[in-house]
């Protein structure tokens, strides 16, 4: 299983998550996300990038409360909540925004 | 109804008989656990060679260890009590999911090897070899069990068949057939602490910023310690609690009570984790392991007290089995109970009036409680029976005036599941998740139509992040789902805070002024 990308084969697992997360980059983003029926906005792009910029100080995906808050600060208090965030990434921010930005699944209880 | 997303159908009742559907779900499979998952749990990478030989040598073991499940594979009299009490035989209509039938996929092999006639004459007592399709069975349909024991609760046998299917699970992982959520999870905590992989420095840094949203909210200085030796107590919380919605607004509520309460808590990065799936795949070593790190910790941090967040499973492990586990905890305040529910220290302040409510502050919601089964129906909160009902109750009745419960025969110790408990809340499953909480739904459609309900309270990790999913199926918006100490951190009105200033009367400005100043 993988996404074909510049004639090579980036691995992914079941749920298409990179399996190795090194080979993430820009480009690979928009096919996962066009795989997940996602046009990459500009605001997709923010959530993607802070989730990237968090995972590589953190070693974990932000709690969504982070993440709206960051947000908030960056695009407005009125984008800055979970409602907005399931816009976006109408699969669950977590996931689906993880997926696209080369982080693994989140598990657990949520 | 301005918090639904849409109107609420009139729908079927809730406990309705389903058409009978064979092989509606044989065709889900949950993911394999990898090698890797594997072998962090001591067990096989893959399917054994031998693994028909192995897999009866097992039930042979476990037979003899747990004598409840050999009074299990023999009490049944097939008097069909059980059949329609499963929420996923009564979400997908597949005959597989009635709880006998569950059973008996362990019951004709048990048969087939272990009783006299089942050795020499297994047709007349429907014994089977314990073939490939057989154990291809028992992956999909034990995997198709949230181990909730309602129908536990309806067999005149007692016959419990969340014991049953975890039974099959650790036979399955001892042969090397395992499931990817449950063992990844696990070795998740034996690696990091947690099921979500949190490292210290991402707890603490959530934490703060917690602890400044708390700041601007109240005005007040509310700590969420983390590793703070000599606290009397160590708060033992889902990891979801410092991760998710709506699970976090939870963890805020416990830190204000803790904060009105005056005393010292913390948290623990080596027992960052409450929930102990160990219990889920039956394993034993598995869940004393996980068990241990709590022990470990609490004494590490010389804590005097134990008190466990909202979580079911764990309050379930918490509750029945850490004093065996991971006991004899003599090394913590006897005065107080051992482990304590979080729901318990909460509503025991309200009885000692420490505790004020403005419930005004929750008059948006219009609120049920969803009992979570394994409080429900595998622990209690004392010291009276049915405190596990009455103490959650309690608590949401004083800090919000719209309650309503939903129908008698769903709740409680008739509690439907939520559809994601035991190691099912995982995305390979979610067309058995969504269809395994239909009943629950259905019911609380009900409440809906008879008195407005808008939310839905709980006190499980699994059930918040399955409601999240399953609400807006069902007209609702995700955000639906609430911690009972969200309600609780709405409402409290602490000492010197903002709340408490206007509940007082002051203006606006002096309040802006004092924070200023504090």
């Amino acid at each position: 299983m993988g996404y074909m990308f510049n004639g090579a084969e980036a691995e992914h697992d079941e749920e298409g998550y990179l399996t190795d997360l090194g080979q993430w980059t820009p480009e690979l983003a928009l096919l996962i996300a066009q795989a997940e029926n996602l046009e990459m906005t500009d605001e997709r792009w923010e959530v993607v990038n802070f989730l990237r910029d968090y995972y590589e100080e953190y070693q974990v995906a932000p709690a969504i409360r982070v993440l709206t808050k960051a947000l908030s600060k960056s695009m407005g208090p009125e984008k800055g909540n979970s409602e907005y965030l399931y816009e976006l990434f109408p699969y669950g921010p977590a996931k689906q925004a993880c997926k696209i930005a080369g982080l693994p699944k989140p598990t657990g209880c949520i | 109804m301005a918090n639904l997303m849409g109107s609420i159908p009139d729908e079927a009742d809730p406990l309705e008989i389903p058409a009978l559907c064979e092989g509606a779900m044989a065709a889900l499979r949950s993911f394999p656990a990898k090698p890797e998952h594997q072998t962090a749990l001591g067990f096989p990478g893959e399917l054994v060679e031998n693994w028909q030989e192995k897999a009866i040598e097992k039930m042979g073991d476990l037979l003899t260890k747990y004598r409840s499940l050999k009074v299990y594979m023999d009490a049944c009299v097939k008097c069909g009590a059980c059949t329609d009490k499963c929420h996923y035989f009564l979400g997908t209509g597949d005959p597989k999911n009635m709880p006998v039938a569950r059973q008996n996929l362990m019951r004709k092999v048990y048969r087939r090897y272990f009783t006299f006639t089942g050795k020499h004459l297994p047709w007349l007592v429907g014994a089977e070899d314990f073939s490939k399709e057989v154990l291809d069975d028992w992956y999909t349909y034990f995997h198709q069990c949230s181990q909730c024991r309602r129908c536990s609760v309806y067999c005149p046998f007692g016959i419990d068949t969340a014991e049953i299917s975890m039974a099959a699970r650790e036979i399955m992982d001892s042969i090397g057939q395992g499931q990817k959520y449950s063992n990844e999870i696990i070795g998740k905590v034996f690696k990091i602490g947690n099921n979500l992989g949190l490292p210290p420095k991402a707890m603490r840094s959530t934490l703060d910023d917690v602890e400044e949203d708390l700041k601007t909210e109240t005005g007040l200085d509310i700590r969420l310690p983390l590793d703070e030796e000599g606290a009397d107590i160590m708060l033992v919380t889902p990891s979801a609690d410092l991760f998710a919605e709506p699970h976090i607004q939870g963890l805020m509520g416990y830190a204000k009570v803790f904060h009105q309460a005056g005393v010292k808590w913390t948290l623990s990065s080596y027992a960052s984790e409450a929930a102990n799936f160990a219990m889920f795949i039956g394993s034993y070593d598995n869940m004393r392991e996980v068990a241990l790190r709590i022990r470990k910790a609490a004494e590490d941090l010389k804590v005097r007290r134990l008190v466990f967040g909202e979580c079911g499973h764990a309050w379930r492990v918490a509750y029945s089995f850490l004093n065996t586990l991971a006991g004899p905890f003599d090394f913590l305040d006897q005065n107080h109970p051992v482990p304590q529910h979080i729901c318990e220290f909460t509503h025991d302040l309200m009885q000692e009036g420490k505790l004020r409510f403005d419930k005004s502050k929750n008059d948006a919601y219009r609120l049920t409680f969803h009992d979570s089964c394994n409080v429900a129906r595998a622990s209690r909160m004392d010291p009276t029976p049915g405190g596990q009902f009455e103490i959650p109750r309690a608590i949401l009745r004083a800090t919000c005036n719209h309650y309503f419960d939903m129908a008698p025969d769903t709740i409680k110790e008739a509690t439907l599941c939520c559809g994601g408990g035991g190691g099912l809340l995982t995305d390979d499953l979610m067309d058995l998740r969504m269809k395994g909480a239909s009943p629950r739904m259905r019911a609380m459609q009900e409440v809906t139509r008879e008195h407005g309900v808008t939310h839905l309270a709980a006190i499980c990790a699994i059930c918040k992040a399955q409601f999240t999913k399953v609400l807006p199926a069902y007209g609702y918006r995700a955000n639906g789902i609430l911690s009972v100490h969200q309600m609780v951190s709405n409402a409290i009105v602490l000492d010197g805070s903002i709340q408490q200033r206007e509940l007082n009367g002051e203006g606006a400005a002096a309040i802006e002024t004092a924070v200023a100043a504090s």
